[in-house]
């Protein structure tokens, strides 16, 4: 179960909104020194804000833009446990469950969450509720093998674990 | 099915449906300095791979930030060269153009491909009735080390072009009226195919800007069937499609049709902040221009070229404005200098640049201060993409920018066509 607190983006949040492009080259080996930069525009100081366990709530095509994977990337090492929004970008949500970052499609909780409310995800039964106003919504569970993806923690923990992707192993 | 599902129900030998996630081989996978580092280490430091299996299909571009302007993008640009020789990757450095351009131009997306690109632009390349599917680092990374990928096989929309374009209106006017209409979440989750009359009268380097921008609508590709036009330029270049498809969009059955009338269109700009904020060229022809750059893959092929040096042949550009040119390949560099293009751009007083992505992503050469407006010709608006966030970017055509970098504001090319 993720349990955190929510922070509401608007629609179109772009991964140059996530991380400006200027940023990618300079420090490309070190993800940390990103971190202050992380939403910037949106939310001043964010990198200070945020707690671990916090949830994205955002609105329509969220991630477009660059496929930047730093994007998905500097959220979960900011201690972002899932991103919830009423639709993506398909890079970004690629990206994300590689990573192990849960993205979740929505329609009703972008609608009512605010900043602060505390958001709850059951990955498993696919349902997500906004607690602080008592409203759940289900969702489309994901396909077996991304499922088993995030569940690992990324495809990298994956590929450790079983030596292959989960495709290839169910071609084997 | 459109050309998508039905190139992969034929790739993997059994007929797939829009939703189903399906494992594929890959064909061919690429990926520039701004995604392949993070390619390298997924594989190198994280997976610890000892075998990249589609090492052979693999490309590296250095395109983004090329020549380096810093040091740590010539760290980046070293580490890459290591990595491409250690596993024979074939890696074009820098000078050879944007990956987009180059793969196509190069022959190494073909017809009848599966291709994933670590860029967001990847499907720029369906326009060669392909599948494109622009990824992320990771998905790079996996495809390179066993060969193979999911895809979730996407909806078609039919989008269908009719018409002549007019004076003036070229497929860039064409694409960013459609965004305009449909939205930068108009495609969202699904693919573009274009059909039509209208593409008789579009080059292949004039098709590749449409499937370009179709990013800008959220599509996750975009195609266009195989036609004379394509078979010819293919020729031209002796290169062959890689797989056939049996298909005719007209027996097809689409998720969607929508039609657009070319020949009701004008020249147009996207203004900013965002893509889908296009209005008719003649609305904003007030508005002072500090900068105008004309490249990128959306717009940095030979025939935008020529149509930028037909308008500023005999003219000066105006004495506000910097006009940085940059051919999106060292062959379409070569060619705009024998065809006496580069001669007519550097007497107008334009700057040509080395082919690059530079100022398309505000990497390096020419980036905007504060509240600096550009014209380009580039694919993005947003905020801060070509510099400070508070400069402007306005998109538009090669021919709007050229007669923009004379008027010094922007301007309606109509006047010089
Ligand atoms: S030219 Fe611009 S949009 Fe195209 S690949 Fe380069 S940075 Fe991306």
């Amino acid at each position: 179960m993720i349990r955190g607190r929510c922070w509401k983006l608007g629609d179109n949040i772009s991964t140059d909104h996530i991380i400006s492009g200027k940023y990618k080259f300079s420090a490309i080996d070190n993800l940390e020194a990103m971190l202050p930069h992380v939403l910037e525009e949106v939310i001043p100081e964010f990198y200070k804000k945020v707690a671990k366990g916090d949830v994205i709530v955002g609105g329509k095509n969220f991630g477009k833009g660059s496929s930047r994977e730093h994007a998905p990337r500097l959220l979960k090492l900011l201690g972002i446990s899932a991103v919830i929004a009423k639709s993506f970008a398909h890079i970004f949500y690629r990206n994300a469950i590689n990573i192990g970052l849960p993205v979740i499609v929505a329609q009703t909780i972008p609608e009512v969450s605010e900043t602060e409310d505390i958001i709850e995800i059951d990955l498993a039964n696919a349902v997500v509720r906004n607690v602080t106003k008592g409203i759940e919504e289900k969702f489309k569970p994901f396909p077996k093998e991304l499922m088993m993806i995030l569940e690992s923690g990324g495809i990298v923990e994956y590929i450790k674990k079983y030596g292959v992707p989960p495709w290839v192993r169910s071609t084997e | 099915m459109g050309l998508i599902d039905t190139l992969l129900s034929r790739v993997i030998g059994k007929e797939v449906s829009p939703g189903d996630i399906v494992i594929i081989d890959v064909d061919t996978v690429y990926a520039h300095d701004g995604t392949a580092p993070l390619v390298i280490e997924v594989l190198e430091k994280e997976l610890g791979v000892k075998k990249l299996y589609a090492a052979d299909k693999t490309y590296f571009f250095i395109d983004h930030s090329a020549p380096a302007p810093h040091v740590s993008a010539a760290h980046v640009h070293r580490e890459m060269r290591r990595f491409a020789s250690k596993y024979a990757i074939r890696l074009f450095d820098v000078g050879y153009g944007i990956c987009h351009q180059v793969v196509v131009e190069e022959g190494i997306v073909r017809p009848g491909m599966v291709v994933m690109g670590a860029d967001s632009h990847t499907p720029t390349i369906g326009a060669l009735a392909l599948y494109s599917l622009g990824v992320g680092s990771t998905d790079a990374a996996i495809a390179i080390a066993y060969g193979k990928q999911w895809v979730r096989v996407p909806p078609t929309v039919n989008i269908v072009i009719s018409g002549i374009p007019p004076r003036g209106v070229t497929s860039k006017d064409i694409i960013l009226n459609i965004i305009g209409e449909l939205g930068t979440d108009g495609m969202l989750g699904k693919a573009v195919e274009f059909n039509g009359d209208t593409l008789k009268h579009l080059s292949v380097d004039s098709r590749l800007t449409l499937t370009n921008m179709c990013t800008e609508m959220g599509a996750e590709s975009a195609v266009i069937p195989l036609d004379e036009i394509t078979l010819k330029w293919l020729e031209g270049k002796g290169v062959t499609p890689y797989r056939y498809v049996d298909y005719d969009y007209k027996k097809s059955e689409f998720v969607e049709e929508i039609v657009f009338e070319v020949d009701k269109m004008g020249p147009v700009v996207a203004a900013p902040p965002d893509v889908d904020n296009v209005v008719g060229v003649e609305e904003v022809e007030k508005v002072e221009v500090d900068q105008v750059f004309i490249g990128s893959c959306t717009n940095g092929r030979l025939e935008d070229i020529e149509l930028a040096a037909k308008i500023l042949r005999n003219r000066k550009v105006h004495p506000r404005v910097r006009c940085i040119v940059a051919p999106a390949s060292r062959r379409v560099y070569v060619e705009a200098l024998r065809k006496g293009y580069v001669d007519i751009l550097l007497e107008a007083g334009c700057i040509v640049a080395p082919p690059t992505c530079g100022p398309c992503v505000g990497a390096h050469m020419g980036l905007l201060a504060e509240g600096e407006v550009a014209v380009s010709t580039s694919n993005r608006n947003f905020p801060g993409r070509m510099g400070h966030k508070n400069s402007k970017v306005y998109l538009s055509s090669p021919a709007v920018a050229a007669a923009s970098a004379v008027e010094g504001r922007i301007a309606d090319p109509r006047r010089y066509l």
